[in-house]
């Protein structure tokens, strides 16, 4: 993980904690990973898992009772940690975007769709010159295949694919250099997802933005996506190449979660994988590692001490014992402070 | 304006009219069940039976009660409000000339100060929620909510215009000021300005403030709580929390996004206040010796005056209607998504 011109953002050790009536739940835990610029990274996750509190987090947009607990976010190597309210207004929209599931209610639906993208650029220009904003966002939205007269259009008169576009349009047009996807193709029907997949591809090879694309969809980074981190339980267990993993995968858990998604290729008789367990409570997370209660390959050392982020080949990281060596991990009896 | 649009309005003015018919039929019939009549209620029982005979024959009260009703509904329809039965037997159109505009002068600016007040302190409380004033707000609306008004009039009085005399205690225009002043529209402020004369104006103004304030503020408690409650939810709408990522800044998605899309249910409530807001005026006129509506249908009641009582409802009934049909056409140029 050595930065570069090419890294565009790098999470450092980062943790968010929710303060719940039930205590603190952590649900990102101590997480490390680099996006570069102009790929489009997977992160792929069950329900729960931390996903989308990690993208909130990249744009320090956790809200009490959640905070970000420790760690530094560097975002075209400045410190996201450090920045004023001011900063950080100007740092969303202008440098990170971020695009939500559920496009019937991420604009707001008494304003105009021109008048969104338009208050997004007069709110981060100064003096934006009025003709030059009306065709830039019409540029823009035809590019994205709307149609102009669309632009006087309310978002209740768009289709969710549509309106899905604007919101990409909103994250576009102030050229910011990386786009979050929470879930932004989960509530569209397929072919419109796909019709968005290819679009957001396009999109990254025109404009050069990075994407970060956030989903339970395992198939769907498959197919858009240059490198792909799997999640559970707040940590990044995998991280690496999108084929490498797919052909190799090296976490129990990655296994376990290709596994499960059915496959074309699949025999009939053939039954889908089922993980065993369900999801940790996140208030009292697992000791040791966090999966190993799940853990098909589970050995004693997992249940005292967790991995670290170890990087078995280039640009491959797995948080597992089963690849890392520790002085007691052979042992049957472990002491933790050994 | 579209074809429905039209069809939408036709259907609300008809389903008015029923409503205002059963309201003044009601009206008709409970003023000739309470006991008492205008006649026996002014003149008292000194007059002989053969006099009070022979003024009901004159007022048309000796005629059966069907006859008198349908006669009643027909100067409805043709908006002949007839004369009034006591007091100086005045054309009821007269009276309602002079005590309109008084309460119209009351109500607008209580109905105002409680919107703006109400809706701006509303949605700051939703924006600071959890924090002292936002607790203070809450405070603030149940106390003037289930203060009575007047109560709140006698206290107001006390406070400013007996123990700090800042302000005048009842009436609309100074005394003195009244025996050399010519109404027109009977709309003082008004025609004080017409005419120039601004010790009037000013006498007007202060002495409105006092009940005006007095009738918003007894209002005001319901628009904090729902303007806040909305607002709370819009705050935690998906669109804000985008906005927010766009880097909006927060005032903007407060005051702009959120308030904006919690006018509907406001609206509603600005129509089912108004009605409130009527009965409101009725105790603070009485508390502040307003010559408006209220106080006329309190005094018209005791004299069992039912023309003028049947008409002063007629009326009431007829602004709370237009009111609502006026919301009703309002939503739709406030949500893009109401179209009728």
């Amino acid at each position: 993980m050595n930065s570069d011109e090419k890294t565009l953002v790098q999470v450092r050790n980062l943790s968010v904690t929710y303060h719940t009536r039930l205590g603190p739940v952590s649900a990102v835990n101590d997480i490390s990973f680099d996006i570069n610029r102009s790929e489009i990274l997977g992160l792929v996750g069950e329900s729960g898992c931390g996903k989308s509190t990690l993208g909130k987090a990249l744009m320090r947009m956790i809200m009490p009772p959640g905070e970000i607990s420790g760690g530094s976010i560097l975002f075209n190597g400045k410190d996201v940690m450090q920045f004023d309210q001011k900063r950080l207004r100007d740092f969303r929209g202008r440098q990170i975007s971020m695009i939500f599931q559920d496009p019937m209610t991420s604009l707001n639906p008494v304003q105009r769709v021109d008048e969104h993208v338009i208050e997004a650029i007069q709110v981060h220009e100064e003096k934006p010159d009025k003709e030059d904003v009306i065709s830039r966002v019409k540029a823009l939205i035809e590019r994205l295949g709307i149609q102009e007269r669309r632009l006087r259009d309310y978002p209740h008169q768009l289709s969710g694919g549509m309106r899905q576009r604007v919101m990409i349009g909103l994250g576009l047009v102030l050229n910011a250099d990386l786009i979050i996807a929470d879930e932004a193709t989960t509530s569209l029907d397929v072919i419109v997802e796909a019709m968005l997949v290819d679009q957001l591809r396009e999109i990254r090879e025109e404009f050069g933005v990075a994407l970060l694309m956030i989903t339970h969809n395992i198939a769907l980074v498959a197919e858009i996506a240059d490198r792909i981190a799997v999640m559970y339980a707040g940590k990044i267990v995998e991280l690496g190449d999108i084929k490498e993993i797919f052909d190799n995968p090296l976490h129990p858990y990655t296994r376990g979660l290709l596994r499960s998604v059915p496959s074309i290729r699949l025999d009939d008789r053939e039954e889908l994988f089922k993980m065993s367990g369900e999801p940790p409570n996140l208030t009292h997370p697992p000791s040791g590692c966090r999966f190993h209660p799940r853990c098909p390959e589970a050995m004693p050392i997992c249940s005292r001490i967790g991995p670290g982020m170890d990087e078995v080949s280039p640009g491959r990281w797995v948080h597992c014992w089963l690849y890392q060596d520790h002085p007691q991990k052979d042992r049957s009896t472990i002491k933790v402070n050994a | 304006m579209s074809s429905s649009l039209r069809n939408f309005l036709i259907t609300r003015i008809f389903l008015t009219i029923p409503m205002i018919w059963i309201l003044i039929t009601m009206v008709f019939f409970v003023m000739r069940v309470l006991p008492g009549d205008p006649i026996r209620s002014q003149l008292g029982p000194k007059v002989s039976e053969e006099q009070a005979n022979a003024i009901r024959e004159r007022l048309g009260l000796n005629r059966p009660l069907y006859v008198q009703y349908f006669d009643f509904l027909w100067k409805m329809v043709t908006l002949d409000f007839g004369t009034a039965l006591t007091q100086g037997e005045r054309p009821i159109i007269d009276e309602l000339g002079e005590k309109l505009p008084a309460t119209i002068e009351l109500t607008i600016p209580a109905m105002a100060f409680t919107a703006i007040f109400g809706i701006a302190s509303g949605a700051y409380a939703a924006k600071n929620r959890k924090k002292p004033i936002d607790y203070g707000l809450r405070l603030f609306s149940i106390a003037v909510y289930s203060i009575p008004i007047f109560f709140m009039g006698l206290l107001f009085q006390i406070i400013f215009s007996v123990r700090i005399p800042i302000l005048p205690l009842a009436g609309r225009m100074d005394t003195l000021m009244m025996t050399n002043f010519q109404p027109i529209t009977h709309f003082y402020i008004l025609d004080s300005i017409l005419q120039g004369n601004w010790s009037a104006f000013w006498s007007c103004i202060s002495h409105l403030i006092l009940p005006s304030l007095t009738l918003g503020l007894a209002l005001t408690g319901v628009f904090i709580r729902l303007t806040r409650v909305n607002m709370i939810e819009m705050l935690q709408a998906d669109f804000i929390t985008a906005g927010r990522a766009r880097g909006l800044p927060e005032p903007r998605l407060v005051y702009k996004h959120a308030l904006r899309n919690t006018f509907i249910p406001i609206l509603t409530l600005i129509g089912l206040q108004f009605a409130i807001l009527l009965a409101g005026a009725v105790l603070t006129e009485t508390t502040f010796s307003w010559p408006g509506m209220g106080r006329y249908l309190v005094d018209r009641i005791e004299l069992r005056d039912y023309t003028a009582v049947q008409a002063t409802i007629g009326v009431f009934a007829f602004f709370v209607a237009i009111i609502s049909l006026a919301m009703d056409f309002l939503y739709a140029f406030v949500d893009p998504r109401i179209r009728y």
